[in-house]
């Protein structure tokens, strides 16, 4: 059986219950390939076992890149390149740079942050999605499990899911 | 496990289920648009042509439409600006603020919220734009850009150039932050959807699934932003106020500025929101989302950013006089009593006194009065900027340069340019996109709603 084709789908009313039976079914041995939701489930990524994301530093990284970008560029421009006398002031002086150098590093830390997470999640206009089950953005979470990936059997992993407080047990095959 | 607070008011009335929320926020997406909404579109758009005739006379015949003349040199366009960076303050306050201290109430509100903010900061940006008369030259003049002229760069000392920074910059992450909210809810839509407009909002959707890691990436994304967009809120309008602060003119040259602005932002911001959010509640009925109990928030958060506009405009008025500096305090003194004497009482009146009337809770818990005064504020707001900049300027160092200003019917035109540029994309923002944040509201109904599901 090829992987990431055929599905067998739990489909759960609550979040509550939702959460106890993904733990549930990881402590059975099943695999589970992606937990669909309309909303936000607090503690989903824990009881699923994921890494926490690195996106943080990613956003950390892109705000001191703005950072070092202002600064470079407001002390080459007036510091360097065209010494512009204004007021007596100094050349370079940091206090009025520190707007800019704020603004910027606030946009770049931002919009680098979400292409980062547009990219890694793949989320992008031209994208077909995979739709699971049509009720996932309306009220329903959604338990996907590759039976590719698994080594009990369709039914088997079918009951699992069934006792673990789904409300309706599918299958789903993607071609 | 969540748990139900007794103690609070709920945020969703009535008993709606979480499907409740899908039908009740996709009814006007989907449906046809309403009597209601067909007129406003229409007042609209008539105030957007007859503006619009108003900025191409001034674009073809330049400045000197306006009624500037050599000593106010500022008048309607900076106020009109303001005023408008000021009512863009409440989105991004309402979605970055509130989400840092988990104030739950924020989830119905913010959406609209967030797309008046950037339609607020389009209509600001127009006056800094069209006050420099020639558009097409302004990239040079406000962008670091590479120029014919030796490469002769932008004055990083000016704060009109933090302006421009300041400015694009909040357009950009609010934009930022209010499509990724939107993403969720387009998709919700796409899969209701059917034919062309499946496919439009599955572009605008980026085939989002709702997948357990993208969730838990989106949340922390939400985050960060609203912890990058909380002190950029804030230095955009203490930016503002740089403006005026680091002039020399008696009546700008203070340092209260950038907290007095920032309160007065929010202020106006948030008499947006109810004048906007009322009239909403009503035409796609969702009073059971936007409660009473919202209302009542907001207008808590009028009182208190009311009081400190209030308290900021006497200290000034005390510094003025007890710094023992002339000019300073005639500046003061012919604010109250000179020939704008009505001016500066209609910004006490309405920003000073009327928001202390929400210390009675039945004023503060009806819609009528909340509205009325969400208007009055808005009215008070544009005078405070007013105030501000024409009285400061109109009686100059030299009697002989003193002048007063009147406006043109030019002034009058641009101004009713961007109330129809704002009122256009909000009715469209309105009719096309889900006012409320769907995924959010979806995400409290267990917890929030008067009905809990106990189901488990």
């Amino acid at each position: 059986m090829t992987a990431d084709k055929n599905f067998v789908l739990g489909v759960y009313e609550d979040e509550d219950v939702l959460l106890k039976a993904v733990k549930s079914v990881r402590n059975t041995g099943v695999k589970i390939h992606e937990v669909f939701s309309p909303y936000p489930v607090h503690g989903l990524e824990d009881a699923l076992g994921y890494r926490r994301t690195r996106l943080p530093i990613a956003a950390f990284m892109f705000g001191m890149l703005g950072t070092a970008l202002a600064l470079t560029m407001q002390i080459w421009m007036l510091g360097f390149d065209w010494p512009m006398i204004i007021g007596g002031k100094n050349f370079f002086a940091l206090p009025p740079f520190i707007p800019v150098t704020f603004e910027l590093t606030v946009l770049l830390s931002a919009l680098g942050m979400v292409g980062t997470f547009m990219v890694i999640s793949d989320l992008k206009p031209y994208k077909k999605p995979r739709i699971f089950d049509i009720r996932i953005t309306d009220d329903k979470h959604v338990m996907a499990i590759d039976l590719a990936k698994n080594k009990l059997n369709r039914d088997e992993i079918a009951k699992i899911v069934k006792d673990s407080g789904a409300s309706e047990v599918n299958d789903k095959t993607f071609e | 496990m969540q748990v139900t607070s007794t103690v609070r008011d709920p945020l969703v009335t009535n008993g709606k289920t979480i499907h409740d929320v899908t039908e009740d926020v996709c009814r006007q997406v989907e449906g046809k648009p309403s009597k209601s909404w067909m007129m406003g579109m229409a007042i609209s758009l008539t105030a957007l042509m007859l503006g619009g005739y108003a900025v191409i006379m001034l674009l073809w015949h330049g400045v000197g439409v306006w009624g500037l003349n050599k000593t106010v040199g500022w008048a309607w366009d900076i106020t009109n600006f303001v005023w408008w960076v000021g009512i863009g303050h409440a989105g991004t306050l309402i979605s970055a603020i509130l989400l840092l201290f988990r104030q739950k109430w924020r989830m119905s509100i913010n959406r609209a919220a967030e797309a008046m903010t950037i339609f607020a900061v389009i209509c600001a940006a127009m006056f800094p734009m069209l006050h420099m008369g020639r558009v097409w030259l302004g990239f040079y003049w406000a962008l670091p850009l590479p120029n014919t002229f030796g490469s002769l760069w932008v004055n990083f000392n000016s704060p009109l150039l933090w302006d421009v920074f300041a400015i694009s910059t909040y357009f950009t992450v609010s934009l930022v932050f209010w499509y990724l909210g939107l993403i969720p809810d387009f998709a919700t839509i796409r899969d209701r959807a059917t034919g062309i407009s499946k496919k439009i909002y599955g572009v605008l959707s980026f085939g989002w699934t709702g997948g357990a890691k993208t969730w838990a990436r989106y949340e922390t994304v939400a985050l960060i932003l609203a912890g990058l967009a909380t002190p950029l809120v804030l230095s955009v309008h203490t930016i503002v106020s740089f403006d005026f602060a680091t002039s020399v003119i008696p009546g700008w040259h203070t340092t209260i500025f950038p907290p007095y602005f920032v309160a007065g932002a929010i202020f106006s911001g948030f008499a947006m929101v109810l004048t906007l959010m009322i009239v909403a509640r009503a035409m796609f009925k969702l009073e059971d989302y936007i409660t009473i109990h919202h209302i009542e928030l907001m207008n808590i958060v009028i009182i208190i950013t009311g009081s400190i506009v209030g308290i900021a405009y006497i200290t000034e008025f005390f510094i003025a006089w007890y710094s023992g500096v002339e000019a300073e305090f005639y500046a003061f003194y012919n604010r109250a009593t000179g020939p704008y004497w009505w001016a500066y009482w209609t910004m006490m009146t309405c920003n000073v006194i009327s928001p202390q009337l929400f210390w009675v809770k039945k004023i503060r818990t009806s819609i009528v009065a909340t509205f009325i005064l969400s208007i009055i504020v808005n009215i008070g707001m544009w005078f405070e900027r007013f105030v501000i900049i024409v009285t400061s300027l109109h009686r100059d160092y030299l009697p002989s340069s003193w002048a007063m200003f009147y406006p043109t019917i030019y002034d009058v035109g641009v101004y009713l340019f961007t109330f129809g540029l704002f009122f256009t994309a909000f009715l469209l923002f309105a009719k096309f996109f889900p006012v409320i944040n769907m995924a959010e509201v979806k995400s409290i109904i267990k917890s929030d709603s008067e009905k809990v599901n106990t189901s488990n």
